[in-house]
């Protein structure tokens, strides 16, 4: 076996790091939008809104169902040619489009689960001060399920910051796309994609030292 | 003015109100004891909705509802016209006591924050737990956690405030505090019904105690009467059970 070529790989650095911005950018939007549509979509599991309930179990069926690289090339090839405004849409936001409902649906049923798991009596609280259905999620419920979910849902933004790679399917030049332009330039495709996975590792790990500053944060109501 | 009437509730079959009528003027206090599993909390629990009664009508101040036509705007103004001190406290676990009692008076009343946190402090400081005011549930004891689920019910300022067993899950030597703030309460002359096993806070506050058993009131009248010289005979086991 060839020894590797270091040079090659620390020049690299620098290069693909200047991608981790839009790594960043689209794993950080499409959580922002995917923890809004997933705690709406944990409502409405939860409250079961008629009419409404069918089309929420059949959304998170099918994107927990279908893999996320279909989903993509579904919203990013295929949808244009049915949707006429969808022609203008580019990669990354069909990768956020894609990320987002993906997510949501896994997210969904996290928060889900959460919501269940808050003590019966802090509902009969918020509803005995005459709290609405929607104040009572928002302000009582809610909250207090996040922190039931925290540790779940980081996982997932970790799995999407993952998942942005596969926005290089639809040429967007992010990290792995870059990092693909480069190893086919060179030929060190064994460097190349070293270099890069151990760039997502390092990016995962620092996130999972927040996750336990977060999950303190959010215990500070509840610890003695 | 409080008045209930025919008011009904069964759970999966058996009747657990029989159609009880009450009524309960401006300022007055009236306790409510008898056995357990006799349907006292949920005469409670069904006077405020939080559970829904099958038959009767509640009559709160301006708010009347009709149980069996209740919509969501009628419960929400049933609900707002009074306020509940749970058994188990029931304090937000993701607010302090300030903002527990905050809570109400921003959201549902929209009140203007700053004006709500005076109002919780004003309160805090009546319940003896000023110094409190930023501690979450989690840290405070259990008769803490009481008084500021009886300082959220009233800076409310409801037209009826409902006491479920407010000390049956204290440890005794927070029994006393509790009640001596629900001695205050009394005193400003805040209309209450109250649940409790305590018979000498019941003889002391109360202006009338009720006493139901198998799901209906059996016998009402001022606390020597009716402690003192019970008619009916289910009343006189109980109270001889009780001591």
């Amino acid at each position: 076996m060839p020894a590797l070529d270091i040079d090659y790989m620390l020049g690299l650095v620098p290069v693909i790091l200047g991608y981790v911005p839009l790594t960043l950018f689209m794993a950080a939007v499409a959580m922002v939008c995917a923890l809004v549509l997933a705690s709406l979509l944990a409502v409405e599991r939860v409250i079961r809104v008629p009419g409404l309930d069918w089309l929420v179990v059949l959304f998170i069926s099918f994107f927990r169902g279908t893999p996320l690289l279909v989903q993509l090339f579904l919203f990013y090839y295929g949808l244009p040619q049915v949707v006429s405004f969808l022609t203008q849409i580019n990669g990354v936001t069909a990768a956020i489009m894609g990320l987002t409902l993906h997510f949501s649906a896994y997210m969904a049923e996290a928060i889900r689960a959460a919501i269940t798991g808050v003590d019966r009596s802090q509902w009969e609280a918020a509803q005995s001060i005459g709290m609405t259905q929607a104040q009572m999620m928002r302000r009582i419920v809610l909250p207090q399920a996040g922190r039931i979910a925290a540790p779940t849902l980081v996982n997932y933004f970790i799995d999407m910051i993952k998942g942005t790679s596969l926005a290089f399917t639809l040429g967007v030049t992010e990290m792995m796309g870059a990092t693909q332009k480069e190893a086919s330039g060179s030929f060190l495709y064994f460097e190349a994609f070293l270099v890069v996975a151990i760039l997502y590792w390092v990016i995962v790990e620092t996130l999972s030292q927040g996750q336990k500053r977060l999950e303190t944060h959010l215990n500070k109501a509840y610890a003695r | 003015m409080i008045s209930i009437r025919g008011l009904t509730k069964r759970f999966g079959g058996t009747p657990v109100l029989d159609g009880i009528d009450l009524d309960i003027a401006d300022g007055e206090r009236v306790v409510i004891i008898g056995p357990s599993g006799t349907g006292k909390s949920t005469l409670l629990r069904c006077v405020n909705f939080l559970d829904r009664p099958d038959a009767g009508t509640i009559k709160v101040g301006h708010v009347s509802v009709d149980a069996a036509r209740a919509t969501k705007h009628d419960i929400l103004a049933l609900r707002r016209a009074t306020a509940f001190v749970f058994q188990n406290y029931a304090l937000f676990a993701n607010k302090t006591a300030k903002e527990n009692i905050m809570e109400a008076l921003v959201t549902v009343q929209g009140h203007p924050r700053d004006e709500a946190a005076r109002r919780a402090l004003a309160v805090l400081a009546e319940t003896g737990l000023a110094e409190k005011a930023d501690s979450y549930p989690s840290a405070l004891s259990g008769g803490q956690q009481q008084r500021v689920g009886i300082g959220r019910a009233m800076a409310i300022g409801a037209d009826l405030m409902l006491f479920d067993e407010p000390t049956s899950a204290l440890d005794p030597e927070w029994v006393g505090e509790v009640l001596e703030l629900m001695r205050r309460v009394a005193q400003q002359r805040q209309t209450m019904l109250i649940v409790t096993h305590e018979m000498q806070f019941a003889r002391e506050i109360a202006d009338r105690v009720v006493f139901m058993d198998g799901g209906r009131i059996v016998e009402v009248g001022p606390p020597d009467k009716l402690l003192d010289a019970p008619q009916d005979e289910r009343l006189q086991r109980f109270l001889r059970r009780v001591g």
